[in-house]
């Protein structure tokens, strides 16, 4: 009885349908252009770029994309179950400052990891209860817990740097030592294990299929008898331990742990993962198109440094990819449903209804 | 999206009297933040008189002059159920610009203040017409052009950085001059929230804004012309914060390429604090405004209470996370009671 003004969206869904199906069908095209692109830039950045495909460069490259890409594959879970993460790169702040702290306090690193992995799921489940026991958007409550966790994580090591991590462990971060007879670092190698265990999840199991129908339509995804709540939970936590995880890593491959690690670093997961054509209106998109995101951001940062490109132009390119990423398949899909329009005759409702996407809503 | 446990964040007025409890409910967020932030500066006074004496208020007023003006252009646009996440960066470039037009020159203020506006609404305008017409997520559509301004900006600047020597004595007059004891700044904010607040109540085209963010598709079938109006909020948003940047000049004099950088977050969470919902719809700009205070006396606050700085982050969130659940909290309970009721006058059905 109280369900049904909230169905109203019916006159609208109708005319939106054709529009609708061939965006989903040219979802899977961008990704996979995505992917091209960074197939060319790479070939490009061989071809033209001295130094480029250098064992040492390459290592370099991706390796220091390595926190944006863990944090990533998680986030990408997230947009397509509909919500969003922005507290992670402070997590991965406070994650950073604990393994600070603790080690300047004289514990051993083997027992600050756990410390720093269980902090990163207490994190992650403060946003998910907020999220789905208060029914708060996610969006709303990561803008709280970032300005919460990086100001906890000042609280925890001031404006001190510690360095002077334990050798064996931090060698194993940084970007000179790879798998022998390779340029995969091991943060890199651990990055693309856990892709392609992400990528399983995703697409291949009933939890991952899950998140699309909650991304898609939440409540038809509650009505069809999926645990919302709790798998949106799960997602939190997750992208808590990863982001805490991610904290050590970059500590270690620095070697040098501070609060203010990662500063602004939400803003490049998801741009990454926006780029890799995740739709952040939730419901669509595909893992891979998700790491050839982050993967074109990193070789094209490193080409452009390496060609004497000044930074600030490598910031504008984020950003026009950003736009362009989004805006493309949409202005061809509105061409493609003009098209479609005019060959159909002038029976169907033109497609407002989506004058306004409901973004910010999370 | 629609989220399952989103629930109605605006009452259908069953009658009048609902309508009343509704507003009543609204008006105590703002009472009870109001109410907040004098215990905040009564506590601070008490232990240290000097928080309040004049040249404290002055500090006071002047340093959440911006940000209450970036909260209140921000609230116009969160309001139709979007988000501007660029504004920080527009600050840094129309402050950049002012700066460098009026370096060594005897340029007025009101030239200033019209060009850093004009920028700003050209920011405001471009991620406007791509929110409204290009039907890109404002989330991204602002993160992008937050990274373009920024960017665009940092290569203009190259490291230099304006010097208060350059700028003209009478724009400087505008940061630090006062009228019978009250500084400009804070007067021109209140001018302006003034302004904003009658217009979203009393025209029709501002009390559409709140239409298109309860529910843009019934806003569009009841004949609102939602695009433009969304376009709008943004050019009004870029505008505010253009001219916030100009002022930005005025006040500190010395500009660098990244002034307010990463202020974008800071000022959604003014307005979220001060009852702005996120999801569209509901808020007015005078809460914003409060909040925008509420978070800069925080920051006051802790100084003269010579707490550790560092504090102030995890306290800025604690307080943004404590009052949006509170008020969910308090929304559910009102909507229960208003079920309730209506339920009692045979509107049930």
């Amino acid at each position: 009885m109280a369900m049904a003004p909230e169905t109203g969206t019916a006159p609208g869904s109708s005319a939106r349908e054709p529009a609708g199906a061939w965006v989903r069908a040219a979802g899977p095209r961008w990704d996979t252009a995505v992917g091209v692109l960074l197939v060319a830039v790479f070939v490009v950045g061989l071809a033209g770029t001295d130094g480029f495909a250098s064992g040492g460069n390459l290592a370099f490259a991706f390796n220091d994309i390595a926190e944006v890409a863990l944090i990533a594959l998680p986030m990408t879970l997230l947009v397509v179950a509909g919500q969003v993460d922005l507290s992670v790169a402070s997590m991965l702040g406070l994650g950073s400052a604990l393994t600070g702290a603790l080690w300047n306090a004289g514990w051993a690193f083997e027992m600050i990891v756990p410390v720093v992995l269980l902090t990163g799921i207490a994190g992650g489940l403060l946003n998910g209860w907020l999220v789905t026991r208060v029914g708060l958007p996610s969006l709303a409550v990561t803008i709280g817990t970032l300005a919460l966790y990086r100001g906890l994580a000042s609280v925890v090591l001031g404006s001190d740097a510690v360095t002077g991590f334990p050798h064996t462990y931090a060698s194993w971060a940084v970007d000179t030592t790879t798998i022998p007879g390779t340029f995969v670092t091991y943060p890199i190698a651990l990055f693309l294990v856990l892709a392609v265990v992400t990528g399983v999840v995703l697409h291949s199991t009933a939890f991952g299929r899950s998140l699309f129908a909650i991304g898609a339509q939440e409540e038809a995804a509650y009505f069809a008898g999926i645990r919302v709540k709790r798998f949106k939970l799960i997602l939190f936590v997750v992208t808590g331990l990863f982001a805490a995880f991610a904290g050590i890593v970059f500590t270690l491959r620095y070697g040098s742990a501070r609060a203010d690690n990662g500063l602004g670093f939400e803003m490049l997961v998801i741009a990454s993962v926006l780029l890799g054509g995740i739709d952040f209106d939730g419901g669509r998109g595909t893992l891979f198109g998700a790491v050839a995101g982050v993967l074109l951001i990193g070789v094209l940062r490193n080409l452009l440094t390496l060609n004497d490109v000044a930074n600030e132009v490598q910031v504008i390119v984020t950003g026009l990819l950003l736009v362009g990423s989004v805006l493309t398949p949409r202005v061809v899909a509105a061409a493609v449903e003009r098209r479609h329009r005019r060959t159909a005759g002038a029976g169907t409702v033109p497609p407002e209804s989506e004058a306004s996407s409901p973004s910010s809503a999370s | 999206m629609t989220t399952l446990t989103g629930g109605p964040t605006t009452t259908r007025p069953a009658d009048s009297s609902a309508r009343s409890l509704a507003d009543a409910v609204f008006r105590a967020r703002e009472i009870s933040i109001a109410g907040a932030l004098a215990l905040l500066i009564l506590g601070t006074w008490l232990a240290n008189p000097r928080f309040l004496d004049s040249q404290g208020v002055k500090d006071l007023l002047l340093n959440a002059s911006i940000l209450v003006l970036l909260a209140v252009g921000q609230s116009v646009v969160v309001l139709t159920r979007n988000i501007d996440l660029s504004v920080g960066s527009v600050v840094g470039l129309s402050a950049f610009a002012c700066g460098t037009f009026v370096s060594g020159t005897d340029h007025g203020v009101l030239v200033v203040m019209l060009l850093g506006s004009a920028i700003g609404m050209v920011c405001g305008l471009v991620s406007g017409a791509l929110v409204s017409f290009g039907r890109v997520p404002a989330l991204v559509v602002t993160l992008g052009m937050l990274y373009i301004i920024q960017g665009l900006d940092y290569w203009w600047a190259q490291g230099d950085q304006i010097s208060a020597t350059d700028v003209p004595r009478p724009v400087l007059d505008l940061g630090s001059g006062s009228v019978l004891g009250v500084p400009y700044l804070p007067l021109i904010t209140v001018v302006l929230l003034a302004g904003t607040a009658y217009f979203l109540r009393s025209y029709r085209s501002g009390r559409e804004l709140y239409a298109i963010g309860s529910s843009p598709e019934a806003a569009r079938l009841a004949g609102v012309p939602v695009r433009r109006r969304i376009l709008a909020a943004y050019a009004f948003s870029g505008a505010v914060a253009g001219f916030a940047g100009a002022l930005w000049l005025a006040r500190f004099g010395t500009v660098v390429a990244d002034d307010a950088h990463g202020w974008e977050l800071t000022v959604v969470s003014a307005a979220v604090v001060g009852g702005v919902a996120i999801t569209g719809g509901v808020g007015t700009v005078w809460g914003a405004a409060l909040g925008a205070l509420l978070l800069t006396t925080i920051g006051s606050a802790l100084v003269v209470l010579k707490v550790d700085a560092f504090w102030q982050g995890a306290i800025t969130g604690a307080l943004l996370l404590a009052a949006i659940s509170v008020d969910r909290i308090v929304n559910l309970r009102m909507t229960a009671a208003l079920r309730k009721r209506s339920a009692r006058h045979g509107h049930g059905a």
